[in-house]
């Protein structure tokens, strides 16, 4: 198959998926026991009030009818109205969203440094000692509660050292570099034990490739073989497997946001949890899935540009 | 010379890398074993390790440091934390267990029908696979225990709905490559019917894939309980959980720290030895 059509069907597989996102989301409504407003609304609100949301979110109409008009509002940007504030769940979203792009961004970006002389310090020395002790990395890390590495971070690391705060966002470039740090370097701990693993594993298959053999043929230092050869094509899968856990990275910022009160998106989605705030709920969940589909599409067509071997199975 | 110096190098380790591989796995699954073992023991001898009820409140006796009354000291309430440690162990491994269960049940059921007829229920299943992958762990989990009630059944229905996933992933896979084996096709040839092929002869050689992969959901899933403990969404209080127990000593952080410390240990530890054992089962299945 060639390069064009491939992009094409990887497109087209998209929308189905996206379809059934938004009836998966749409659907979580009903699965809340009992009168959904009555449910939200609590026990003691008066109900008018309850009725006027059933009417307002069209509860007694057909299912198809409500889902209808859900994804009616899902293309004209319309996520529903916050039951807290008096505001669009899209607006409320706006407002969060840069401390939640900064978090991904810098996570990411943490997440290679800490991967790439980790994994290739195993992969030079199968089986010796340092590779034993990387190779112990993904079994800790698995399990390790994100919000207990935040808290440990925040007890080792900011509360000795100053430099980082323990909680905000900050209010200029540097006080927003500074704050993001930690929260950035929790995700890279939750996230790095998948992608050293990975990085480990390509290396190593590159190791034993003919290319490779000839390098070391030709006379190059152990090094240049490392850096020039298997580094570079090891990182493909490396960048690809970050790619496809997008969807931990994500679920990871509910958490290190809560806990570092930064004012994102993922906090906001905790909050309205507590504060059961139904239609900012549902569309977090909703934007959120729908960004994790689009990155991981989007790697894997920057995948198949970059490495002609990946094609349709 | 250099191409002798490589093949002299390369070659012979190659072997004895193979052997340690081996040795690593092998001690990796008894060392597993070993420390889930002792957390079991400890967990279920809770009655006998210390004398404090993990749910008594006695205010006066609050933020206690460690001493030989109180091992670990006492929390914001006064309770004993060597106390709740013990009795969360008990919730938290017990429940992860337990939870991991049903998906693995139905994920086996669905991938082996997947697997074996294809066709429109491995279209329609597929499809609902990917549905589910598309969704962050934690967005989903802590979406659907909101919806479903916060408290002990709205995550084991969660962790059901999302985990079945992974196992019917697997179990199709396996399937796929085990469906035109010579003993299948003996099997068929025999004329036994789909059911007894799928249960009796594909199933045991499928299956084992499932449960190395069940050690590191345990693991995930346990994390995942604790983390929605940590947030109230999870096991209700006064019930002792590790996750509400750091949330109670967060606060404490910069006096009390061993209270929000300690049971993240438990979990990392209690982690360690499942990943272990499925690392070393993996290996000890494959050969």
């Amino acid at each position: 198959m060639d390069r064009v059509s491939y992009i094409g069907i990887r497109a087209i597989q998209v929308v189905p998926i996206l379809l059934g996102i938004s009836v998966l989301v749409f659907m979580l409504i009903h699965l809340i026991p009992g009168d959904p407003a009555r449910t939200l609304l609590g026990p003691r609100a008066p109900e008018a009030a309850v009725q006027a949301l059933d009417q307002k979110w069209g509860l007694d109409q057909p299912l198809l009818v409500q889902f209808g008009r859900f994804l009616g509002g899902i293309l004209h940007g319309d996520l529903g109205d916050s039951l807290t504030y008096q505001e669009s769940a899209t607006a409320l979203m706006a407002e969060r969203i840069e401390p939640t792009l900064w978090l991904l961004v810098a996570s990411a970006l943490l997440t290679v440094l800490i991967t790439v002389p980790v994994a290739t310090l195993a992969a030079a020395r199968p089986d010796r000692l340092a590779d034993h002790a990387v190779r112990l990395v993904p079994l800790l890390g698995l399990g390790m509660p994100t919000f207990w590495v935040a808290i440990m971070l925040i007890l080792l690391l900011a509360l000795t050292t100053h430099v980082f705060p323990v909680g905000g966002f900050g209010r200029d470039f540097v006080g927003h570099l500074r704050s993001i740090f930690l929260p950035a370097l929790t995700i890279a701990i939750a996230i790095s034990p998948i992608t050293i693993r990975s990085l480990r594993a390509s290396m190593l298959e590159v190791l034993g490739s003919d290319y490779v053999v000839s390098a070391r043929a030709k006379g190059l230092t152990e090094r240049r073989v490392l850096v020039a050869h298997v580094l570079r094509n090891a990182m493909i899968p490396t960048v690809t497997v970050l790619g496809l856990n997008i969807g931990w990275l994500v679920g990871n910022t509910l958490i290190v946001e809560k806990v570092f009160a930064l004012p994102g998106i993922g906090a906001l989605m905790i909050d309205s949890i507590l504060s059961r705030d139904f239609p900012v709920v549902q569309a977090i969940a909703l934007v959120f899935a729908i960004l994790v589909v689009l990155v991981s599409t989007t790697t894997d067509l920057a995948r198949s540009l970059l490495d002609p071997r990946v094609r349709l199975r | 010379m250099l191409l002798a110096e490589s093949v002299e190098t390369h070659a012979p380790p190659r072997k004895r890398r193979a052997q340690t591989r081996r040795w690593f796995h092998r001690r990796t699954l008894v060392l597993g074993l070993a420390i889930l073992g002792v957390l079991v023991f400890i967990a279920a001898a809770a009655p006998l390790l210390t004398p404090y009820n993990p749910t008594v409140q006695e205010l006066s006796n609050a933020l206690k440091p460690p001493s030989l009354a109180h091992l670990l000291g006492t929390d914001p309430y006064g309770r004993d934390v060597w106390a709740r440690l013990l009795y969360a162990g008990r919730i938290d491994i017990s429940v992860a267990v337990l939870a991991v269960l049903t998906p693995f049940l139905i994920g086996t059921g669905l991938g082996l029908l997947m697997g074996y007829y294809g066709g429109w229920i491995d279209l329609v299943v597929g499809g609902l696979i990917d549905l589910v992958m598309a969704f962050p762990f934690y967005v989903l989990i802590i979406a659907l225990v909101f919806v479903l009630g916060a408290g002990l059944q709205g995550v084991f229905v969660a962790v059901a709905l999302i985990g079945w996933v992974s196992y019917a992933r697997i179990i199709r896979g396996e399937v796929l490559s085990a469906r035109d084996r010579e003993y299948v096709l003996a099997a068929r040839a025999s004329g036994f019917g789909d059911a007894r092929i799928v249960l009796r002869h594909v199933l045991p050689n499928v299956v084992t894939q499932a449960v190395v992969f069940a050690m590191s959901d345990i693991v995930v899933v346990m994390v995942g309980i604790v983390t929605l403990g940590y947030l109230g969404l999870g096991v209700p209080a006064p019930t002792p959980d590790w996750g509400s127990m750091i949330f109670d000593g967060q606060t404490y952080i910069t006096s009390d720290w061993l209270i929000a410390t300690v049971p993240g240990l438990a979990v990392v530890v209690t982690g360690l030895a499942l990943s272990l054992i499925g690392d070393g089962l993996a290996d000890v299945l494959r050969t």
